[in-house]
């Protein structure tokens, strides 16, 4: 917010009235803040009204759990040096008779979820508001006062990192008992909400029923308040792992649980009782009684041998034995040892110290990480190893290969919604997320076209319809890792063909079609080696979200499919709500025959004829559905030394060519090897365009004939 | 008898006339005129035969310098005409080359800056030694968390907001992962110490607002061997970031932290400036965190079977988007993942632009 000078129906105004709640004061918004009459005007506001304090945000990571109130953040900081840790002395207070509330733990033949329970009254107190320095304290850390007894088990919470509970003693019935929740059991929390709890959950009970979910939150009906006059302390110690459980399960965000979960410090649990008896008696007065104490404190009584070299073999710094004890010590380790090896004891508050790594951490923190030096890691074996896998460069080559053809590279998510899944063979229950972001991001992606087809209609929808979008990533088949594929695909929308976009003056502006696909398919493989010679057009045989008519996978041989291209099926494009047209290709990068392994990098010998080669051109009058590279392939095959090329240079059907037939040019380019072709051989064997008469003679050209599919005869007359 | 100065006279009066042709046609017939079988310098040399041979030494050298001079003067008159045809032709040729041409490839196809950059990653990488390493984005509980000391249950794990996939029948619950960590847990178990290897890829947390988005791309290093100590791992660290922001050098700062899976751990801020539009790294007064790194938790070594007492090594990792942003001044990390053709066209790399350390990075 920025306040300024202004004018207001014509007043003009310096400033701005503020309420409690619009300063972020209080919650109580009953018109404008009053300050004192002597409120100094013109100086600023926090001191004025003692909000100046410093407040100092620290961001704990999980394994510091000692850090989670201000008497282990002291010690971290008296460590490094920064003032002296104040340890308070701490006096029990004599229990002035039993009391008369007993606890038992029960978990019969179960894991125990709690291995310690500390309990005391104090009676005949006085609750009400806590003193302005507790009220103060708790309030300059964002914590709202509530009364006296609750107050003091929070401030213990935060001061030492020591959660606690007070039960208002007239409300409990008999005995309290820690046992493991039951199904169907409920519990009314202080939150004011209902829990459904089960067996996998600590709470403590009395004959009533559960009282309070254990070290995460208390009950609503036990709870103290300004009428309490005997109150029960509890200090105890939860299993993290079920306290972690549990605030998952119903959701619970507590300090409490925060504390619990990470660990807090088990020898002081009953200090930590002691402390907030002794802090009860001086606000509220009243008497105490004797500790109950179930169960007890679990030892960790760890003790790590560790040599001071492990601080070099991990670091690189070179440190003398003073340096590492030191702020050891400072930390409350106890160390003792004077050789190489010191013997070092890890105090009850740090359960994240487990062994020599954790201890030479604790030291380079101190000492300082600016202390190590960078020294240069030494030179790899071997120079001469390949760093990438073969499915990692043929997906930088495809994404090069893509680009250059004109293709822009996009980056969309891996999942998509349950429908685009669906349309291009996902859909899986496997693959659908159990917690999806939103629910157009729930299934992941059998394919990489529904996320470029959007994108092409979220461009198109921009203003900008005639794009060309490609994205190599991974697609899922299934949930293991070799389900797991990694695919070229790309799409093609409105004009944005191969051989340009849009308008232009020399050229119309055509849409899209299947060929700009399978150009640009076959390019991606021609990058990576495979010629468009080797690879099969399979007609037919793309999958259903393709055009049936106007699309192909491409394959090698009846088993290896690489990929697919043609024209998107209307049906999936309506399905998915966009508009055409819309061309596409798929390539799966890992459906590629693995790279034989060779003996040499040599290529064979060059062979470069000094022979002319011969083009001769020969026309074809075939059945419409005949397909024109089944006549490539058999013109190719007629002679596989002679003829090194053939050209499909014109296709013709209508007046002048029968109903249902259809004319196809080739040129066949012959390159003799050995002597020039004789004329006769020339002419004869492989027979030209002007005479049947001729053709008969030719037994290549027999060949040449045979080998296309039935059906199919010469062109008598020629198109061109 | 003709005397010499007739020769003359026709000499001039032919290359008056070869000079004033117009065109090849009737140059053509001045050549048939004067050098033709009846032409006029051919009748000429006719009459040599019949002349005394005094009279021949003179008129024969005469004579044959004439005809000489009219071929040479038809020759280069025809050479001339022919060049002023040409020229006449090409003037009636000319091309509006201003216009365009259609824009193809290179031109307009683009590369993703999170490829980009990833291959300046592996560009820097490869070359102190580095493979790189891949694994599934599916991965088990035990590849994501276990295997990296993420003890079942921890809060620690709560650090990471998890995709999870459906429950299965033995109550195993698979899960995107949420960092490449994994990856590098399988690089360790398919091979045996030296390791070298970085781990780019996809990774995924349930997180969507300006800074986070729910999939990004992380990549992270690792180095498994009987020496590598702090010390090579800010050099690693070092060599990397100045080379990838191409500054003479960086700055970073090293702050203790905590991952589960490390042990020393750290996160790492360099030295920056904030400007408007972008940060300049290796300048300023200010820092920036960029990435989190440690020694391998010896549990972690353990997990693989791998010996901490024998075998230490370091790991570290960072956002690609992250740097690529920083890197090239982009904004917002939502667009990386929107397929804006404008975006795209303005923020994404010539297609042969390929990063290398010889060329340097980016052109």
């Amino acid at each position: 917010m920025k306040l300024g000078a202004s004018e207001i129906r014509g007043v003009p105004s310096a400033g701005m009235l503020c309420s409690g709640r619009e300063l972020g004061l209080s919650e109580e918004s009953d018109g404008i803040l009053e300050l004192p009459a002597d409120a100094p005007v013109g100086k600023p506001f926090a001191p004025v009204i003692g909000l100046d304090d410093p407040v100092i945000e620290i961001a704990v990571t999980p394994n510091r759990s000692d850090c989670l109130g201000v008497h282990g953040v002291a010690r971290d900081l008296a460590a490094a040096e920064i003032g002296t840790l104040i340890e308070p002395g701490l006096n029990p207070v004599r229990g002035a008779y039993p009391c008369p509330v007993n606890v038992r733990l029960d978990f019969g033949d179960t894991p125990p979820l709690s291995p310690l329970f500390a309990l005391r009254m104090v009676r005949g107190v006085k609750n009400g508001p806590s003193p302005e320095w507790l009220q103060r304290k708790l309030k300059s850390i964002g914590q709202k006062p509530i009364n006296a007894l609750v107050d003091v088990t929070n401030y213990l919470t935060f001061d030492r990192g020591r959660p606690l509970h007070v039960f208002d003693a007239a409300k409990v019935k008999g005995d309290l008992v820690v046992r493991r929740g039951r199904a169907g059991e409920s519990f009314a929390a202080l939150d004011g909400k209902d829990y459904a709890l089960d067996e996998t959950m600590c709470v403590i009970a009395d004959d009533h029923g559960v009282e309070s979910l254990a070290g995460i939150m208390g009950g609503a009906s036990t709870g103290c308040g300004a009428d309490t006059v005997d109150v029960l302390i509890e200090s105890a110690l939860w299993d993290p792992l079920a306290i972690a459980r549990t605030g998952r399960a119903l959701n619970i965000h507590s300090d409490a649980r925060h504390r619990f979960e990470r660990g807090v410090d088990p020898a002081f649990t009953i200090p930590g009782l002691e402390l907030a008896t002794r802090l009860i008696l001086e606000i509220c007065g009243g008497e105490a009684s004797e500790l109950v104490v179930a169960g007890e404190v679990p030892e960790r009584d760890l003790i790590i041998d560790f040599p001071i070299s492990e601080v070099k073999r991990l670091t690189g710094l070179v440190v003398a034995p003073a340096e590492v004890k030191a702020p050891l010590s400072l930390l409350g380790f106890w160390v003792s040892g004077h050789g190489e090896t010191l013997k070092v004891a890890v105090p009850s508050w740090r359960p994240d110290v487990e062994g020599k790594a954790d201890l030479v951490e604790e030291v380079v923190r101190i000492i300082g990480l600016d202390k190590v030096e960078a020294s240069p890691l030494p030179q790899a074996q071997s120079l001469a190893a390949a760093r990438l896998s073969p499915v990692q460069r043929r997906a930088r080559t495809a994404r090069r290969t893509l680009a250059a053809r004109g293709l822009v590279e996009a980056v969309t998510w891996s999942f998509v919604s349950r429908q685009q899944a669906t349309s291009f063979g996902g859909g899986k229950p496997e693959l659908a997320l159990a917690n999806p972001i939103a629910a157009d991001l729930s299934d992941m992606r059998p394919s990489l076209l529904p996320g470029l087809i959007a994108a092409a209609q979220r461009n198109a929808d921009r203003g900008s319809g005639d794009v060309a979008l490609f994205e190599v990533g991974q697609t899922f088949l299934g949930d293991r890792p070799q389900d797991q594929r990694m695919q070229a695909t790309g799409v093609r929308r409105g004009t944005a063909k191969a051989r340009g976009t849009g308008r232009h003056w020399g050229e119309q502006a055509l849409p899209v079609d299947a060929f700009d696909a399978k150009g640009d398919a076959l390019n991606v493989l021609a990058a990576l080696g495979l010629s468009a010679s080797s690879v099969q057009i399979a007609q037919g045989a793309a999958p259903a979200w393709f055009h049936p008519g106007r699309s192909a996978a491409l394959q090698l041989g009846p088993k290896v499919v690489l990929g697919a291209f043609g024209e998107l099926h209307p049906r999936v494009l309506k399905a998915l709500g966009v508009s055409g047209p819309l061309v596409g290709f798929e390539i799966t990068l890992d459906a590629l025959p693995a790279p034989k392994a060779k003996a040499t990098r040599a290529k064979p010998p060059f062979e470069g004829s000094a022979l002319q080669p011969l083009s001769r051109d020969f026309a074809f009058l075939a059945d419409r559905d005949t397909p024109a590279g089944e006549l490539i392939r058999a013109a190719q095959a007629a002679d596989r030394k002679l003829v090194t090329r053939v050209d499909l240079f014109d296709r013709y059907e209508g007046p002048g060519v029968p109903e249902g037939k259809v004319s196809l040019a080739l040129a066949v380019t012959l390159q003799p090897r050995d002597k020039t072709l004789t004329d006769a051989r020339d002419r004869g064997d492989f027979g030209t365009d002007r005479g049947a008469g001729r053709e008969s003679h030719g037994r290549d050209a027999a060949r040449l004939t045979a080998a296309v599919v039935p059906g199919l005869t010469r062109d008598p007359e020629p198109t061109t | 008898m003709t005397d010499l100065s007739e020769l003359s006279s026709l000499e001039t009066q032919l290359l008056a006339e070869i000079e004033a042709a117009s065109d090849e046609a009737s140059l053509e017939a001045l050549r048939v005129a004067a050098l033709g079988k009846k032409g006029s310098v051919s009748e000429k040399m006719k009459t040599l035969g019949s002349m005394d041979p005094e009279t021949r030494k003179t008129f024969g050298p005469a004579l044959n310098g004439l005809r000489d001079k009219i071929a040479t003067a038809l020759t280069e008159k025809k050479a001339a005409l022919a060049d002023a045809a040409l020229d006449a032709r090409l003037a009636a040729e000319t091309l509006d080359v201003s216009l365009p041409v259609r824009e193809t490839g290179l031109e307009t196809g683009r590369i993703h800056p999170v490829s980009q950059v990833t291959d300046e990653i592996v560009a820097i990488f490869s070359a102190m030694g580095f493979s790189v390493a891949e694994g599934p984005d599916i991965e088990t509980d035990d590849y994501n968390f276990t295997k990296l000391n993420f003890p079942v249950g921890h809060p620690a794990r709560e650090m990471h907001d998890t995709f999870f996939l459906p429950q299965k029948d033995d109550g195993s619950r698979l899960v995107l992962r949420t960092h490449t960590s994994p990856v590098q847990i399988r690089a360790m178990e398919a091979s045996k110490p030296p390791i070298r290897v970085i781990c780019p890829g996809r990774t995924y947390r349930f997180d969507m607002d300006q800074t986070h988005t729910p999939m990004f791309h992380q990549v992270e290093g690792l180095v498994i061997d009987q020496s590598a100590n702090l010390g090579h791992l800010k050099w690693v660290l070092e060599e990397f970031l100045k080379t990838f922001f191409e500054v003479p050098s960086v700055e970073l700062r090293f702050r203790p932290s905590f991952f589960p899976f490390t042990e020393p751990s750290m996160e790492v801020d360099v030295r920056c400036r904030r400007l408007p539009n972008e940060v300049r790294i290796g300048e300023g007064d200010d820092w920036l965190e960029i990435l989190g790194c440690g020694m391998v938790h010896p549990n972690v070594l353990r997990n693989v079977g791998i010996d901490p007492d024998v075998y230490q090594g370091f790991a570290w990792g960072m956002g690609i988007d992250r740097i690529a942003m920083l890197k090239y001044g982009m904004p917002d990390l939502r667009d990386l993942f929107n397929a804006d053709a404008r975006w795209l066209a303005h923020y994404g790399f010539r297609p042969l632009d390929f990063p290398t350390l010889a060329g340097g990075l980016s052109s």
